[in-house]
């Protein structure tokens, strides 16, 4: 791999541009409104051939202006297609950016031809030509688009930090805004009309599909990471400058790996990007799939456990003095169940709450004392549903075996207390204290 | 391209027709008269009024409140979603310091007549007035709860962060939240029993925590009425006993609560002044004489049928713009 300061300039610019689309995309994705950030960077392509064609140059002003305003248009077009046609949102964004966007097609088919203002460029981007075109400042060449694109970025930042208050009561609760006098519409064309304005800002750099990966994957990956709103921007920031290191960097080495020339690094970030919300959708501690299947088979453990535990109780409870113990066969075959039995009986040796007896199993003094907790949380339950719900049908035994692993010493006292301190379950079997 | 027709044009355009049947000089004459006689002359001017029959008038108690100083005065209030009209004409003015609820079935337009209150969806005529003055310039002297629906609990924020949002008003446009903030919202927390849940993602709460929350924001508020859509729907006893106490705290401080409610069956034990709407006020005034079974009767049964098939005859109108589809309720 060979990185010349072109490289720094790619990824610089790279970064700015993923960043301050991060920063609006949040609000995009916290207003359950992702497809408007999608719509709207696409609809302002008339707008810049407009803009081009007007002034005939590729300056950025005019551009911004032109490609903003339409955004806007956009969004107003879309309120008055689900107001007039009774539509839903989706639909009617459908409608209005794809026209929008074809007419874009046309107009610089049309009358933008022989200019370098082309089809493919507008999709993809040309991040790898953005260092060539420099602007002196501070006595240095700067590539005019990282320049753009930090002004941007700048403009964003100011816009959530000033208004970062009225941005999440305007995003959580529009109505209560409004009443107390933060009007949660004016918020909504402020926050389009900076969504379109970084739309365009990172356009000519990095193409629109990228502008709608970073508007939407950073903030949909950061919200799986927190809970907490302002961790939730910062997290978006580093996905986005993360997506661009990462682009670059795969763009210019993964294809040469198997022997192809270096590929567009806009689509590397983009697919860096999807495979970072793909990491936090796997591996998020909360919301992360791996944890939740953790989690959900920690309970399911847990759940064996006690049966295994309250079936070795109740066997010692009837068993004669001088039978034998219970073997893992029959423990499975009284809990249907197979590897999930032999792990949890595993689990249940290794913290000494049963051990070997005789060929089969026994409980320990600790196991007693717990498996005596959930027979007991079981038979008051039992006592419960058919005491007091008048709920006595064979099945009273099922829904009590469910309701025993849910059953915390707190609930069972309660439960003690209200069908009255009972010492023998509706089946005539003591209630272990 | 100019901003959409709204539907209700047609509506806005025969409520003026109405209120013009009412000239100032008219307002003047009636000011001293109870509402009651006021709607009644309106309606026998023949002001398009389907459904009120003459005799069928608000039965208004002339609770003697003065409008400057009444909590909240509705006055001609008609609301429209697309083509349909949800509240018509309504008149109403509330005491201070009470528990009201706004009892009706569903569709009869509750939530609607706090929204347009507060200026949530557009009023197709009517005056809004908090303590004599336009409620536009009475915001701070008002607080809200939403229905809990209404929001997304999956929002990154936690039931601190919530609270506080009630003093945004307070706290004014650009200056952030700041300790001493967050420590009052820690007070209003535990004035609802949810000290302990501060920093919980208001996802992990239960729906009658959530209401609870709302409640400690509204209480954040420090306003002087509070409007609140379905707090008691679909909480754990727990809460809704919280809702009750915290009303009754609030009654004693002297502020009016304007509640809608959906179980007639605590209204009388809950409210002490009751409102029941169906589409336009059917009676109003305190519990004891108003809630009583024919003016339920009125309410929930028979006429709705009648007033709906108006409404079905007059949805057929074709000076009524077309196409539009869906309604919002």
């Amino acid at each position: 791999m060979e990185w010349t300061f072109i490289d720094t300039w790619i990824v610089v610019t790279a970064m700015l541009s993923a960043m301050s689309c991060a920063l609006l995309g949040n609000y995009l994705v916290l207003r359950r409104m992702s497809m408007m950030g999608d719509a709207i960077s696409h609809a302002v392509l008339p707008g810049l051939a407009i803009a081009f064609i007007l002034t005939g140059s590729r300056e950025s002003l005019p551009m911004l202006l032109g490609a903003t305003i339409v955004g806007v248009l956009t969004t107003f077009l879309v309120q008055a297609v689900v107001k007039l046609s009774g539509l839903d949102k989706g639909a009617s964004m459908g409608v209005i950016f794809t026209t929008l966007f074809a007419l874009g097609l046309i107009l610089i088919r049309q009358a933008a031809d022989h200019v370098d203002l082309d089809p493919g460029c507008v999709l993809y981007g040309a991040i790898e030509l953005t260092p060539l075109d420099v602007i002196p400042l501070f006595g240095m060449e700067i590539p005019q688009a990282a320049v753009t694109n930090a002004a941007m970025l700048a403009v964003n930042l100011a816009f959530v930090l000033v208004f970062y208050k009225e941005l999440k009561i305007t995003s959580f609760d529009p109505a209560l805004a409004t009443t107390i006098g933060i009007n949660a519409s004016v918020m909504h064309y402020i926050l389009m009309t900076l969504v379109a304005a970084t739309a365009i800002a990172s356009f000519e750099s990095v193409g629109s599909i990228l502008v709608i990966a970073m508007l939407i994957i950073p903030g949909a990956a950061a919200h799986l990471l927190t809970d907490r709103l302002w961790l939730l921007l910062v997290l978006s920031l580093v996905i986005a400058a993360m997506c661009a290191v990462l682009g670059h960097v795969s763009a210019i080495t993964v294809p040469v790996w198997f022997g192809f020339r270096d590929t567009s690094t806009a689509g590397m970030m983009a697919v860096a990007a999807g495979g970072i919300f793909l990491a936090a959708f796997l591996f998020a501690p909360r919301y992360g799939l791996v944890s939740r299947m953790i989690r959900q088979g920690a309970l399911a453990l847990k759940i064996v456990k006690d049966d295994v535990m309250g079936l070795l109780y109740r066997f010692e409870e009837v068993a004669p003095d001088d039978a034998g113990a219970l073997g893992i066969e029959e423990l499975k075959d009284a809990l249907e169940g197979g590897a999930s039995v032999r792990l949890a009986v595993w689990d249940l040796l290794r913290t000494k709450r049963i051990r070997r007896r005789a060929g089969g199993f026994a409980l320990t003094d600790t196991g007693l004392g717990e498996s005596a907790g959930i027979i007991r949380s079981h038979r008051l339950w039992e006592s419960y549903l058919c005491g007091k719900m008048r709920y006595c049908m064979a099945s009273v035994h099922a829904s009590a075996h469910r309701l025993e692993h849910v059953t915390d010493p707190a609930m069972q006292a309660e439960l003690d207390r209200a069908v009255g301190h009972p010492v023998r379950d509706p089946h005539d079997k003591k209630i272990p204290d | 391209m100019g901003r959409p027709l709204p539907a209700n044009t047609v509506f806005r355009k025969r409520c003026r027709k109405a209120a013009d049947m009412q000239t100032p000089e008219a307002n003047d004459k009636t000011a001293g008269v109870p509402p009651r006689e006021a709607s009644h002359r309106r309606s026998s001017q023949g002001a398009p009024n389907p459904g009120r029959g003459p005799g069928n008038g608000p039965d208004i108690m002339p609770d003697a409140i003065d409008d400057a100083t009444a909590p909240l005065s509705v006055k001609d209030l008609t609301v429209a979603y697309q083509r349909k009209p949800v509240l018509w004409d309504v008149e109403l003015t509330l005491p201070e310091g009470r528990l009201i609820a706004v009892v009706g079935p569903n569709g009869a337009g509750k939530s609607t007549l706090i929204k347009a209150i507060l200026g949530l969806v557009p009023r197709a005529s009517g005056r809004v007035s908090i303590y004599g003055k336009p409620y536009e310039a009475q915001r701070h002297l008002v607080g809200y709860v939403p229905q809990r629906e209404s929001v997304d609990w999956d929002f990154p924020v936690n039931a601190l962060d919530v609270v506080a949002m009630g003093f945004y008003r307070k706290i004014g446009w650009l200056r952030p939240v700041t300790r001493s903030h967050r420590l009052a919202a820690v007070k209003e927390l535990e004035k609802v029993g949810m000290a302990d849940y501060a920093h919980r993602q208001i996802s992990q709460l239960s729906g009658g925590q959530q209401q609870r929350i709302f409640l400690a924001r509204a209480l954040a508020q420090d306003a002087r009425i509070y409007f609140m859509d379905e707090p008691f729907a679909g909480v754990d006893t727990a809460t809704e006993r919280a809702i009750i106490a915290l009303l009754k705290d609030l009654k004693a401080s002297g502020k009016t609560c304007v509640v809608v409610h959906h179980d007639l069956q605590t209204v009388p034990t809950y409210f002490d002044h009751v409102v029941l709407l169906n589409m336009r006020v059917v009676a109003h005034g305190p519990t004891e004489a108003v809630f009583t079974e024919e003016n339920l009767k009125k309410t929930y049964g028979g006429r709705l049928t009648l007033l709906s098939q108006a409404f079905y005859e007059l949805s057929k109108d074709p000076r009524l713009p077309r196409g539009t589809k869906g309604s919002q309720e």
